[in-house]
């Protein structure tokens, strides 16, 4: 994974809540079996709209999103993550992300931050009042910079770490790999095994 | 110290405490018991071990079915759309490169990944079950922690068995009183979501409790479990009692003789503690719990079946009076419009929330002797090959067939758009599956999330409606026929 410290990107007003992943990616895209590639499939419905904030210059080269509420709510698609970040953004922000998909932002090195709804609401009013406006979002900080606007953001200190150091997660498991071996020992033999198969 | 279920759960799974405490601790390590795959968000985790030159650690705590794609009809014939065939050929090859057993098509025990699981009797009290879908949740009906993950995730349980899991928050959701008649568990659920909100559970495990739940049977468990991702909880659970010992018993993969009653001996210590405090407490009351349907484009869009379409005015939040002058566009719904006053076109049983045994039956029971609405199509779709067979047996597909639904093969169908049952633009739905959001059925689908008996009372009806709303069936047909 990549390493993240900072991003500066043009910042795209997405005036909604509840965005859940169906709508960042309905499911007929994710019949794929590869992991890049989701760039035309990201909100591909609501891309149809020509009003839609994503068809309209400057916002289209945008790579920072900022969105209401529930963000990436609903299926645990990890396509969501692939398609925003095939499309170009570096981060979302939000005043309240879904767990899984915050989970999968965290894994996939997308900066999920969580901005408070007020500083949402002027960072839309300044990304709407000047298009293109650009914001820097900075992880060593914990801070996001739209503008005149300065607001701090709030991620979990490991998740914050892993994409400062763009760590690896199976990589930093498996030097644990004793304590697993350690722990299968003790498990209990009622517990159920799906090999060999047992049928009805 | 006293604990909840899911912290006993949890702390009888860590392989390995994280370091630190506070803001800075480092999350724990967490053992998998079960990993549940399918074809969706399994690819690229096959591949990345692939790529990394790893093992699949437990194949013997890994299991896999053919779901999402999966067409319910002519499912001799080769599936016909060539990207969803090409990815239901790629998990089977995959499973045998790296052994995982595999439920395919055409197999009695393949089906939806959630009904599969319990059915098996591979889901059991105290576990952990990961799965790559949301709807995980669904086995935490049995006081497992069970919980929906990402591809990365997928791919890392392969690799070591294990999670790495940031803390939760508790809530309790008290349920006390007695359902009426027509009033079921997905009602619960349904209520439950629009009153905490799809953000409501961020954060935290859910515990269902009360009266009410304790007087449900597993599959209605499994209902509101299911749907507990829809509050955005991480998992929602039911201590295990009576009620789900005698499902679990006699089950293929249940524990047997002495190791049946040990697995009870720790089972029966898995309910929260007297005393244990949970971080917040919601309370339902059952007695005045009224049959629940979705007006809009969330499953916290919800209302009283007997209630009208809300207006956006209702909200005082500018963000959810927005949301929902959004969602009555797309519903194509004006507010103040009674809900039962709805046309709809096609009325949908199935998926993992309400596709088992006990949903047929209840629809069944319904409709038998009645006739169906002639602008309606039904789809009835069972959860699994098995629950097929077994409603056969009991005769159920001939009450459906004799009704004009369409009976089909086992799958996740029209609960998403990734195989052929898909609704029509502007076409108006009443489901029994868990999510109402924009194009989910198919795009520019309009659904309604309703029970099984809701669902089948619409079908009779042919606008929403409880089965209270019905006319009498004629008496000789609406004794139910038991199992020859």
């Amino acid at each position: 994974m990549e390493k993240f410290t900072t991003h500066t990107g043009i910042g795209v007003p997405l005036r909604q809540s509840n965005v859940d992943t169906d709508q960042i990616i309905p499911a007929v895209y994710l019949k794929r079996i590869t992991r890049t590639g989701f760039e035309d499939a990201l909100f591909a419905a609501w891309r149809k709209d020509p009003s839609f904030i994503l068809n309209q210059a400057p916002f289209s080269a945008g790579s920072v999103l900022v969105a209401g509420p529930d963000f990436g709510t609903g299926s645990s698609r990890e396509h969501a993550v692939w398609a925003l970040k095939d499309y170009g953004f570096k981060t979302v922000l939000s005043s309240r992300f879904a767990d899984i998909f915050r989970g999968n932002s965290g894994k996939q090195g997308l900066l999920a931050a969580e901005v408070a709804q007020d500083d949402i609401e002027l960072i839309w009013k300044e990304l709407e009042n000047a298009p293109g406006t650009e914001v820097t979002v900075d992880l060593v900080s914990k801070t996001v910079q739209c503008g005149n606007i300065v607001a701090p953001f709030e991620i979990d200190d490991y998740t914050r770490w892993r994409l400062l150091e763009g760590l690896d997660d199976i990589g930093l498991t498996l030097k644990h790999e004793e304590d697993i071996t350690a722990y299968e020992a003790t498990r209990p033999s009622f517990k159920p095994k799906t090999l060999p198969a047992r049928l009805s | 110290m006293a604990k909840t279920l899911a912290e006993k759960v949890w702390d009888a799974h860590v392989v390995r405490k994280g370091d630190g405490e506070g803001a800075n601790a480092q999350p724990d390590l967490l053992f998998i018991d079960l990993h549940l795959v399918h074809e969706v968000t399994s690819p690229q985790a096959f591949e990345g071990l692939r790529l990394a030159g790893r093992k699949l650690r437990r194949p013997d705590l890994t299991i896999a079915t053919e779901d999402h794609n999966t067409p319910t009809l002519d499912i001799d014939k080769p599936i016909a759309d060539l990207t969803s065939r090409t990815q239901i050929q790629t998990l089977r090859n995959n499973c045998q490169e790296f052994g995982v057993r595999l439920h395919s098509l055409g197999d009695a025990e393949q089906g939806i990944v959630h009904v599969v699981g319990p059915q098996l009797g591979l889901t059991q009290p105290g576990m952990t079950v990961v799965c790559g879908d949301s709807h995980t949740s669904t086995h935490g009906a049995f006081g497992a922690l069970a919980m929906g993950i990402g591809t990365s995730e997928v791919e890392h349980v392969m690799a070591t068995q294990t999670l790495s899991l940031k803390p939760f928050k508790t809530m309790a959701i008290n349920v006390e009183g007695t359902l009426r008649p027509g009033v079921s568990a997905k009602d619960i659920i349904l209520a439950v979501i629009a009153k905490i909100g799809t953000g409501g559970g961020q954060g935290y495990v859910l515990e269902y409790r009360g009266s009410a739940i304790r007087a449900l049977s597993m599959e209605a468990r499994m209902t509101i479990c299911n749907m507990s991702i829809e509050a955005g909880a991480r998992a929602g659970l039911v201590a295990p009692d009576q009620t789900t010992y005698d499902y679990m018993f006699g089950r293929p993969h249940a524990p047997e003789g002495a190791e049946w009653d040990a697995a009870v001996e720790y089972w029966n210590t898995l309910s929260t503690d007297d005393g244990a405090a949970f971080d917040v407490e919601v309370d339902l009351d059952a007695d005045t719990l009224e049959p629940f349907v979705t007006w809009g484009t969330n499953p916290g869009q919800g209302v009283s079946l007997s209630a009208n379409v809300p207006s956006p005015d209702d909200f005082g939040d500018e963000n959810a009076k927005a949301a929902a002058e959004r969602a009555l566009q797309y519903m194509g719904l004006e507010a103040g419009t009674p809900m039962k006053d709805i046309r709809v076109d096609t009325v949908f049983l199935g998926s993992c929330t309400n596709s088992r045994m006990e949903d047929l039956r209840a629809a069944a029971d319904i409709i038998r002797g009645r006739t169906k609405d002639p602008n309606i199509r039904m789809l009835v779709v069972p959860g699994s090959a098995r629950v097929r067979l077994e409603a056969e047996a009991e005769g159920l597909d001939k009450v459906f067939k004799d009704f004009g639904a369409e009976w089909r093969f086992a799958g996740c169908s029209m609960c998403l758009g990734m195989n052929p049952d898909q609704l029509e633009v502007g076409e108006r739905c009443a489901s029994t599956s868990n999510r109402n959001f924009e194009g989910r059925q198919g795009k520019g689908g309009r659904t309604h999330l309703v029970s099984p008996v809701v669902a089948a009372a619409t079908a009779v009806r042919g606008t929403l409606s409880s089965p209270s709303d019905l006319d009498p069936a004629p008496e000789s047909a609406a004794v139910r026929v038991d199992a020859a």
